[in-house]
């Protein structure tokens, strides 16, 4: 499977085309396919999963573990007993011949940390002035740890999308698309050109736009699909730039180059900077980022599988993707190492996590609430990325993937079967815990999970973020990290009480709420367990670092440090999060604290209208941009239209009649008509004297063609010599 | 080498196919005149390759030899097509194209 991982991009081209083409023949109008086409590749990357993480680790990194983190390898061998002895073997030999050293007193001594090769396998695919562009797979920890997560998630939203959309009239576009989507996906996380990923990028933003405006009957549909569309080309602006300049400076679009070149400073500082520069615009694009941010809550528009497959858990990562993949051009671009207390990388991640985490506290609906959180959530993978957690970044990718999968399915769930197809937590929702009981209790982990409680999966990873600032010396960031844990809890807290508590309201105690079939809770209960054990891959808390260990590609690994665990922060993160829900709880279960201070205080109803308008960010964009660009544009050209042109038309127009009487009396009846007689008497008698030349003979002609060809020897007889 | 000779000789029959394709009134022998021209820059081809040493003359004879071939063939099959219709192959009776 290693040597052949192009199959797993294929299955799904394969089902799109069979899906378009013959979809509507099957009984299931096309969902069958997909669902299968997802079952093989779910089952492929699984495979490839198993061979990469038995393949020998061959590749030496420049980074040398210290004995400290020998003493924690070995400590793992102990903890993880037989189960993981072949896993760790390599490991072992290691510890063993350590340990002799670790007798003999020398602390100063460093082992080679080995990791796993890259798989590249590439087949020329165009060539053009010299230059041969490839197309082919690298598999490496990045790409097999995406694949994974893209076939599980992409599986579980087919499943749940034949139950979701089962009437739909649309069905089998609705099941190409998904397969198109999850095609484009996995062009671009096992390509190993940029050019490739370039393609892959662009298709899920195709597949995005299509299946947001999937019921463009709605107008407002088909505006969410175009804003989207729009904002996130804003960004593929960088991304075209970035390529571009990377192009020019290593001759190359191969990731790998791209990134020894960068790492190992061969490239002009200035420059490589400003390509970074140019593919953090598309990162901001894609991923959602503050200030572009605007398009992920209005892409709730679509249907909520798409909104969990495409907007929560595996499109919107594809900018953390690539500031993974590109990491060395970042790394040095950024001088992400240098910890001088911030990057641009970080901060753009650090403002997105406050920023989105507030706006999720004024939203009514419940899948804007968990887009904000993706924005948020978001915001602490790039802040990773930036402050060089790389693993801790790539890790809450992975970990968040899953329950934020598992809270949009559940909202999607509460729709389909609670408070008829709203979304609305104020007016149609409440008191749907004991109709939902599956939906409530998956929804509950997946937002435990999200708020970062021990031992949910979310806890591990954003503690591995907070200890990877905290290390790297990024302590500002520290902070972003556990004011976003508290607000994280919080939100969560007041949409579960919204949604499931409570008396019942609008169609929530109309419509007869009852649990969803099996298709929807199937994939809930499998996403709410992954929640749960997703985030034992990496616990340094119990010595446990397999995620790392996996996944981490060796160029990664030469630069980036590893900390160990740390109580505090971990504590710190955890009192936050409880700290937030009790906080959150107290207000709206036990009606503590200030009620109605938003309409009785002129400065928190400001701050609620700040808030609810989403910091006036769409108006700036709409009204600031477009309309200062459009407004006064267009109010110039009315004046102008007004005043200058009827002016100059009106008196143009007297002119003209003056001129046009002048003109027929003189220029026409006797200027033009004269030479247009004139010519046309000409050519008749032209007309009739030459065609006496043309007598239809065809030795005539070939007299004058020999004639013309002596002429012409003479001439060049004569004037050459 | 007696290149002149050679020369002369085309010369001729150039000048004879010339007058073929200008005075002849039979469309046969207008063609057969056109493989004279043809021939006689042959000839040239030829000769011209053996006194400088080189096969590319006969090279290209041998192409023009090929085309002249296509090119009668196409040739015979239109005045062919010309008797049929007119049961004459007389070429000054052919002006279906005067201005």
């Amino acid at each position: 499977m290693l040597d052949n991982a192009w199959i797993i991009p294929l299955i799904p081209v394969v089902s799109f085309a069979v899906i378009l083409l013959f979809g509507k023949r099957f009984p299931s109008k096309g969902a069958s396919v997909g669902v299968f086409a997802l079952l093989a590749c779910f089952a492929c990357s699984l495979v490839l999963a198993g061979e990469w993480i038995g393949r020998d680790k061959t590749v030496e990194t420049l980074h040398h573990a210290t004995a400290a983190d020998i003493a924690l390898a070995q400590a793992e061998v102990i903890e993880l007993g037989g189960d993981h002895a072949d896993e760790a073997a390599a490991e072992d030999e290691h510890a063993v011949a350590e340990d002799e050293h670790a007798e003999s007193g020398s602390e100063e001594h460093e082992e080679a940390v080995f990791k796993r090769a890259p798989v590249v396998h590439e087949t020329t695919w165009f060539e053009t002035g010299g230059t041969k562009v490839k197309a082919g797979i690298l598999i490496d920890g990045l790409s097999v740890a995406l694949l994974v997560v893209v076939s599980t998630i992409s599986l579980l939203v087919h499943i749940f999308s034949t139950e979701y959309m089962r009437d739909d009239r649309r069905k089998t576009h609705y099941f190409a698309a998904l397969s198109l989507f999850t095609a484009g996906m996995f062009i671009l996380v096992t390509s190993s050109n940029t050019l490739q990923m370039l393609f892959g990028w662009e298709l899920m933003g195709l597949c995005s736009f299509m299946l947001i405006g999937h019921w463009w009957e709605d107008k407002e549909n088909s505006n969410a699909a175009l804003k989207a569309f729009f904002t996130t080309r804003t960004g593929d602006i960088g991304l075209l730039v970035g390529i571009s300049m990377l192009f020019g400076m290593a001759g190359t679009f191969d990731i790998g180059s791209i990134n020894g070149l960068a790492l190992g400073a061969q490239m002009d500082q200035g420059l490589l900077t400003a390509a970074a520069c140019a593919l953090l615009l598309a990162v901001i694009g894609k991923s959602a980022q503050f200030p572009l941010h605007t398009w992920l809550p209005d892409a709730m528009a679509g249907p909520t599988p798409v909104s969990a497959l495409i907007h929560a858990a595996t499109m919107v990562v594809a900018g953390v993707f690539l500031i993974a993949r590109m990491y060395g051009v970042f790394w040095q671009g950024f001088h992400i190492g240098a910890g001088d207390g911030y990057t641009p990388v970080a901060l753009v991640g650090g403002v997105t996590v406050i920023i989105a985490a507030l706006l999720a506290f004024v939203q009514a609906d419940i899948k804007k609430v968990l887009a904000y959180s993706t924005v948020s959530q978001l915001g602490y993978m790039v802040m990773a990325l930036g402050v060089g957690a790389w693993t801790a970044g790539v890790f809450h990718l992975f970990t968040h993937a899953f329950f934020k999968a598992c809270l949009f399915l559940g909202a999607g769930s509460v729709a389909h079967s609670g408070s008829h197809h709203s979304f609305d937590m104020k007016k149609d929702m409440g008191g749907l815990k004991k109709h939902m009981p599956i939906t409530y209790a998956t929804f509950v982990i997946a937002s435990l999970a999200l708020a970062g409680i021990i031992p949910f999966a979310g806890f591990w990873s954003k503690d591995e973020i907070l200890v990877g600032a905290d290390g790297n010396g990024y302590t500002a960031f520290l902070w972003v990290g556990v004011i976003g844990a508290f607000m994280t809890a919080a939100y969560m807290t007041r949409c579960i009480y919204l949604t499931f508590h409570g008396e019942p309201r609008g169609n929530a105690a109309h419509h007869h709420p009852h649990e969803s079939p099996w298709p929807i809770t199937g994939p809930l209960v499998f996403l709410g367990f992954l929640s749960v054990v997703a985030g034992f891959a990496q616990a340094p808390m119990l010595g446990i670092e397999l995620f790392a260990d996996w996944f981490e590609p060796a160029f990664v690994s030469d630069v980036v440090t590893h900390h160990g665990f740390n109580g505090a922060l971990a504590a710190l993160g955890m009192a936050a999060a409880v700290l937030g829900a009790l906080v959150s709880a107290g207000y709206y279960v036990r009606n503590l604290g200030p009620r109605g201070v938003v309409e009785r205080n002129k400065l928190a109803h400001a701050g609620y209208a700040f808030l609810s308008n989403k910091y006036y960010l769409d108006d700036l964009y709409t009204d600031g941009v477009v309309g200062s660009l459009k407004g006064p544009i267009a109010r110039a050209a009315y004046w102008i239209n007004q005043n200058v042109i009827d002016g100059i038309v009106n008196g143009s127009a007297a002119l003209a009649l003056m001129l046009g009487r002048f003109t027929y009396d003189v220029i026409d009846q006797r200027v033009v008509d004269g030479a247009v007689n004139g010519i046309g008497v000409s050519a008749e008698g032209s007309g009739s004297a030459l065609r006496t030349i043309q007598t239809g003979k065809v030795q005539q002609y070939a007299a004058v063609l020999f004639l013309a060809l002596i002429v012409f020897a003479i001439a060049l007889w004569k004037f050459t010599s | 080498m007696l290149l002149n000779q050679f020369l002369f000789l085309a010369a001729f029959l150039f000048a004879t196919g010339v007058y073929g394709v200008l005075a002849r009134k039979n469309g046969v022998l207008v063609l057969m005149s056109i493989e004279l021209i043809l021939n006689a820059v042959n000839l040239n081809l030829v000769a011209f390759g053996a006194f400088n040493q080189t096969v590319t003359g006969q090279i290209f004879a041998l192409f023009v030899i090929a085309i002249a071939a296509a090119e009668v063939g196409v040739g015979l099959a239109i005045v062919l097509l010309i008797y049929r219709n007119r049961r004459s192959v007389d070429l000054t009776g052919i002006d279906a194209l005067k201005g």
